[in-house]
């Protein structure tokens, strides 16, 4: 966090300063290291067998918060006879599919509910919009234990499935001895209850996993037993690592989202908007007002033209088959089915995994556009690369048009960012642009502008979205800027009939006589005020400071902060108040906004004919969910198992030691030519362990960095970090060259030699670990090679995020070989099949519908 | 800068060394020693003709920056000290900023490279814009797929994708995915699936 | 009056906020892009164009009784220490560098000639001649800021308070209870480096003084700093009272020699 997010720890240091304790768990001694009261150095990869270790030792000394647990969590609820645990099955679920690769998920519903009826169980694809926290499954008909003693009880499932996750467990897998697990856990119960909280921060070094997803999850889990989640100094928090990647998934630039966490519709199953809407609401809780976001929404994008009659347009919106992500998308386009690509403010060769399959794709492409600052490695792939330099492909043979538009920067424009905590804050135009240089509002409102005149005259069906597009924005000053503010008041709703802004989610209607871009921004714009450029310093004592942007929904700092009061309404303690029932004025309040209907009494009890909000009893502080409560155990929402399971990265050093199920069962593979894996473990040409991450002074990919002086001299040649043990046994010297290889190729780096690197004892055996940041490219103020060369397309199967923080790969010293071929320089590993057990070894490629061949060996171009 | 010079002889008064004792700076190591410039010295934020309100576009914890600017020129760019996130603090990338925005590394020109070209070309805005134009609805409408393999509706093509930064502010992200998707363009994914 | 910083290293965090922040102030030019293998610490040393540096240590040693697998990153920004008695300014001859209204030391870049004689005359090494203009040159304490009541650009860019300016003698206070406490918390390696003249006699006292956590060799800085100057009443003293006594010697040994013929 340090390192990432410098600004952000300045809280942490001043907790630290009042006597909070750090505890900083990373494969690496970093900055973060450095000031934390405790480092836990762990194996890249192993941290759900670390995190479940932590939840079984919670539940096995019986340290979670009981009252919590029992009001908000659905530790009582009684999991279907069906459910088999991975536990009884050696690392797989019950509902396995032979054959096709994923579950049935209808096992693990709650019994007695009707989720098996439901077909969105049944439908293959349907992780798009459960990976969005999605559900519509599991209301409040299930059969529940409060004393928690039922065997099929969530309490007793979860105890049984984490009861092998043992300090000696944790010892042989992540690396951790035994005393340091045991005094980190007696921390974490000690600082947690009804007097103290515990926070919990990560980022993509969680994330980027073959089982991303339920490294989360498993936080999430251990913080709810420890009633750490909607109250004060608690919850996980997301640290999020570009301005508004928070916007970027509330207002979704994705494929299988609409604004707000609507799921974008798919084919054969969403056949109409009454269908869709029925899809995904489910009987109780908040999501049950599903049909008034999405009619709004399409009211939003349509105008006039979306009425009752033609189901608000909603056959306008392209319909999903199958994953249709970011790695899929680039397979197919190497594989030549996408003619033309839209790149903007992104570094894919750079910053994404696995860059030669990447600029393989770009040379496939018919048109590319490019939108940066400064010419990134994305636009000039034609003329540089890795490629070029070992002669394998040459500019005259590349036949993809390039153009390349110079951005705006955010002080040359209007508009918001969302940052990690979900406030929105506007930044205001300081200077115009220089020379060409237009935002993207600009390049999106002018683009869509072109494309409807060149399709108003057409009386072809397939033409009818853009003539009925509502596109009509105000623009302003010599080069036509859109009015961002106008963006904004269409985002937040307005009233169709005179175009007032509506004052927030609560007034949308499933009639036409609203319409919202984003319901969860609504409010942002209410009265016609910008709230997400309000600038009134905090001086509430608690610093929330509710006057300084606007955080969504409704502008609550603390997300479920029902949960910090017990539930009577009252706070857990005066220490940890932060909103309370107020029995004087029948409504809740406190320090924040309430996040519950405000009038709604803790003692207020939903019943089985109670319909949309009313089904949210006065307990049910998780009020998105369909039964209100916090999920220890997931009946719907993942592909890969409602508990968080151990599984190695797709490639480790060693065997699972928990299950003969190697890796995630369903994780999303792309087993090709120009995608080599090494073997699943135990792989003798690459021993080490490698792990990637950001430097404080660089950014990303290095667009925003490397062309700055004063950032690229801080920084300014690409390395890796490794122990000094491991230098002795390869004849490494500090700060000479080093070339690091996996199966996909080999890249030159500097060598650090540091002690904060340091090998790992599993056991009696020993394990090193080389640490790669990725931040270079062969253009900018400093160059070198970029370590995404190094990393797979291979994904978690809930949303589709690579892995690239855990993978094998090897070391010597010297520089890259600039002649050979780096698809002739490793042949593919054998041992494919001991990733998975007998059952799931039928997984087949088309899980993410690749269907074009696979390319040959060395075919690179 | 301007300096004013005065060919005078100084009076007695105006002597160094009687300043200095007069003063009480007998070895001129203070204020005697200073001249015209460090007494006028002033911060250059003073000639700001407005100072506007804006945020750190690098990471996402989301620090308030201020923007000095004079005419059409940016004099400064600093933390601000009444943002409840930052209290005025940027980091070094932060700190940067200032250089992000005006550094002469930025191409300012749209750039074309033609297929199988050697260089990069200077080519017009308002053209480039209508040849990509032309090209989204030549690619659109040579690829577009009514139906799926197995007859189910999709009404989409799957021939453009977009991948796009997590710097973009939210209105240039909604009105991207509003554009993309009315146009059938499915594959629209962001920094955040990275 | 006199301004000045207060660096407590134990909440530095090595961003480098601080130099970018000074150098984007100051508009200065980067120092060349060099990887040292020097842990993270690639611009290596204060100088002409870097008035903040960040030195990164690794210590086979933790913090207190941090449980950090018996190591430490000690991190800690350098600058010019304002020095009460400093020898850059008692050298200069030109009347260049001065000491301002605030206490700094401030080095006047329309009158420096680019002698260099204030380099030999600075203990910590600081003071730098631009190799282009033959200048030199160090940190200003943002005295232009200073002049609108505006603090450091360092200071204000650091996010974890690492560094905090302030009047020297309010800085004292606040240094010495942070030594206090963190001697509470088990950090008992924690001192004061240069805070005023007693503990630093060779300086008079810096008023850029330091919290470090180990010897100040080990953050490469001096032990004993004197500045050239400092003794140079002592000396001359003794230089006067050397010619006393070898006139006196010279006197008596003529005067017994005469006697001595007689």
């Amino acid at each position: 966090m340090a390192e990432c997010h410098p600004v952000g720890f300045r809280w942490v240091m001043q907790a630290k300063q009042r006597g909070a304790t750090i505890i900083h768990v990373d494969p690496r001694f970093t900055r973060t290291s450095a000031v934390a009261d405790m480092h836990v150095p762990i194996r890249a990869g192993s941290d759900i067998a670390f995190l479940g270790a932590l939840i079984s030792y919670v539940i096995q000394n019986e340290r979670y918060f009981k009252d919590y647990v029992l009001s908000y969590t659905n530790a009582a609820a009684i999991v279907s006879e069906d459910y088999q645990d991975a536990e009884d099955l050696d690392g797989l679920f019950s509902g396995w599919q032979e054959g096709k690769g994923q579950y049935e998920l209808g096992t693990w519903s709650y019994e007695g509910s009707d989720a098996q009826s439901r077909d969105v169980h049944n439908v293959p694809e349907s992780h798009a919009e459960k990976a969005a926290g999605f559900q519509t499954a599991e209301a409040k008909t299930h059969a529940t234990d409060r004393t928690l003693q039922h065997p099929r009880c969530v309490f007793q499932v979860l105890k049984r499935h984490f009861q092998r996750y043992t300090p000696e467990m944790v010892e042989h897998v992540c690396g951790i001895s035994q005393e340091q697990f045991n005094r980190m856990a007696e921390f974490l119960c000690r600082n947690s209850g009804r007097e103290r909280t515990t926070a919990f921060c990560y980022a993509v070094g969680w994330t980027q996993h073959s089982t991303g997803a339920q490294f989360i999850r498993s936080c999430a889990i251990l913080q709810l037993l420890l009633g750490n989640i909607g109250r004060p100094g608690g919850g996980i928090l997301a640290l999020r690592g570009h301005a508004t990647i928070q916007g970027s998934t509330d207002v979704p630039t994705l494929y299988n989202l609409l604004p707000g966490y609507l799921p974008m519709p798919k084919a054969g199953k969403d056949t109409s908007l009454q269908k869709y809407n029925e899809n995904y609401t489910p009987r109780a809780g908040w999501w049950t007002e599903f049909p008034k976001y999405s009619i709004s929404l399409l009211k939003a994008w349509y105008g006039d033209a979306a009425t009752a009659d033609n189901d608000y347009c909603f056959t306008h919106l392209p319909r999903m088959t199958g994953d249709h992500s970011h790695l899929t998308t680039v397979v197919n386009m190497a594989d030549g089915a996408v003619h033309g690509y839209f790149v903007m403010g992104e570094n894919t060769v750079v910053g994404s995994s696995n860059s030669a399959l990447q600029r393989k794709a770009l040379r496939k492409l018919d048109w590319l556009v490019v939108r940066d600052f400064s010419l990134i490695e994305t636009a000039d792939f034609w003329k540089s690369s890795p490629e070029h330099d070992r002669g394998e492909v040459r500019a005259e043979e590349i036949g993809t048009e390039v153009f390349f538009f110079p951005a705006a920067t955010h002080v040359e424009k209007d508009g918001s960012f969302t940052q990690t905590q979900r406030i929105l804050q506007w930044h205001h135009t300081a200077v115009e642009p220089p020379g060409d240089a237009r935002s993207e509002l600009h390049f999106a409102y002018h683009l869509g502008k072109r494309l409807k005149e060149l399709y108003a005259d057409s009386t072809d069906p397939k033409d009818r979205p853009m003539q009925d597009l509502a596109w009509d924005y105000p623009t302003h000053g010599p080069i036509e800027e859109p009015i961002a503010e106008a963006v904004l008041a269409e985002v937040n709703g307005y009233y169709t009939a005179d175009r007032k802004p509506v004052g927030g989610f609560t007034e949308l209607k499933s009639d036409g006589s609203t319409a919202c871009g984003c319901w969860i921004y609504s409010g942002v714009y209410a009265n016609g005020v910008n709230r997400a450029a309000n600038r009134k310093r905090a001086t509430d004592p608690y610093h929330y400071g509710p006057d300084w942007g606007f955080a969504w929904p409704a502008n609550r700092r603390i997300l479920y902060n029902r949960a910090a009061a017990d539930s009577d309404g009252r706070p857990w303690s005066e220490r940890k108040a932060l909103i309370w029932w107020d029995d004087a004025k029948q409504q809740w309040t406190g320090h924040d906004v309430p996040d519950f209907p405000k009038e709604k009494k803790p003692d207020y009890r939903a019943s089985p004919d109670s319909r949309g909000i009313d089904t949210i009893s006065g307990d049910d502080a998780f009020l998105l969910q369909p039964d209100g409560k916090g999920w220890l155990f997931a009946p719907t929402g993942l592909q890969d198992g409602p508990l968080p399971t151990h599984y190695e990265p797709v490639e480790s050093v060693i065997e699972n030691p928990l299950y003969r199920q190697q890796c995630n069962p369903v994780r999303l593979e792309y087993p090709r030519a120009d995608n080599k894996m090494a073997r699943p473990y135990s792989d003798p040409r690459f021993p080490y362990i490698i792990t990637t991450y950001r430097l404080t002074e660089q950014h990303t990919s290095g667009a925003m960095s490397r062309w700055l002086s004063w950032l690229a001299e801080l920084q300014p040649e690409m390395f890796c970090e490794i122990s000094p043990e491991l230098a002795q046994e390869r004849r490494l010297q500090n700060g000479d060259w080093a070339v690091v290889s996996t199966a996909r190729g080999e890249i030159e780096t500097r060598v650090l030699v540091t002690a904060r690197m340091r090998p790992i004892k599993l056991g009696r055996r020993v394990f090193h670990q080389i640490g790669m940041p990725y931040h270079w490219g062969n253009r900018g103020l400093v160059t070198g090679d970029s370590a995404n060369e190094l990393i797979a397309f291979s994904a978690d199967p809930n949303v589709s995020i690579q892995e690239s923080k855990a993978l094998t790969g090897d070391i010597r010293p010297g520089r890259r070989d600039r002649h050979t071929p780096v698809s002739l320089q490793v042949e593919n590993a054998p041992g494919e099949r001991l990733r998975d057990l007998p059952a799931a070894q039928q997984r087949p490629i088309g899980k993410h519908h690749i269907v074009a061949p696979e390319s040959k060996q060395g075919d690179q171009t | 800068m301007r300096t004013s010079v005065t060919k005078r002889l100084p009076k007695p008064t105006e002597w160094p060394v009687v300043k200095q004792l007069q003063r009480g700076d007998p070895h001129a190591l203070g204020e005697t020693a200073a001249t015209d410039r460090s007494r006028n010295l002033a911060p250059r934020t003073r000639e700001a003709d407005k100072v506007v309100a804006s945020v750190c576009p690098y990471c996402a914890v989301g620090c308030g920056q201020l923007i000095y600017v004079k005419g059409d020129k940016i004099l400064d760019i600093e933390g601000d000290p009444n943002s409840p996130i930052s209290e005025g603090c940027l980091c070094p990338k932060g700190s940067a900023t200032f250089q992000l925005v005006t550094s002469s590394q930025r191409v300012q020109h749209v750039l074309y490279r033609s297929p199988f070209a050697t260089e990069w070309e200077v080519i017009p805005l308002a053209q480039a814009m209508e040849m990509v134009a032309q090209r989204v609805k030549k690619t659109r409408d040579e690829n577009w797929q009514p139906f799926a393999e197995n007859g189910d509706e999709v009404n989409r093509t799957l021939a453009i994708a977009h991948l796009g930064g997590a710097t973009l502010d939210n209105e240039e992200n909604y009105l991207l995915k509003k554009l993309f998707n009315s146009l059938g363009i499915l594959q629209i994914e962001n920094q955040a699936r990275i | 009056m006199a301004n000045g910083f207060f660096t407590d290293t134990t909440l530095c965090i090595g961003c480098k906020a601080c130099e970018v922040a000074c150098k984007q102030w100051n508009q200065l030019p980067d120092d060349g892009y060099h990887f040292t293998g020097m842990s993270y610490d690639n611009t290596m040393a204060l100088g002409s164009s870097t008035w903040r540096h960040v030195s990164f240590i690794e210590r086979p040693a933790p913090i207190g009784d941090a449980d950090t697998g018996g190591l430490a990153w000690l991190m800690a920004s350098d600058v010019c220490k304002h020095c009460a008695r400093a020898g850059c300014l008692e050298n200069c001859p030109t009347g260049a560098i001065i000491r301002t209204e605030f206490g700094s030391v401030y080095v006047q870049p329309d009158v420096c000639n680019g002698c260099g004689y204030c380099v030999s005359g600075c203990p910590f090494g600081v003071i730098d001649r631009n190799h282009e203009d033959g200048r030199a040159w160090k940190c200003t304490l943002c005295y232009d800021r200073q002049k609108d009541g505006m603090q450091p650009a360092c200071a204000k860019a650091c996010p974890t308070a690492s560094i905090q300016f302030g009047e020297i003698n309010d800085l004292r206070h606040r240094a010495r209870e942070r030594v206090d406490k963190l001697h509470e918390l088990g950090v008992k390696e924690a001192y004061l480096y240069g805070e005023d003249a007693a503990s630093q006699p060779g300086t008079e006292g810096l008023n850029a003084f330091f919290l470090l956590l180990d010897k100040p060799e080990v953050y490469n800085l001096p032990p004993h700093p004197e500045v050239p100057t400092h003794k140079g009443k002592k000396s001359w003293i003794s230089a006067g009272l050397a010619a006393i006594g070898v006139t006196a010697l010279a006197f008596a040994s003529v005067m017994l020699g005469n006697s001595a013929r007689e």
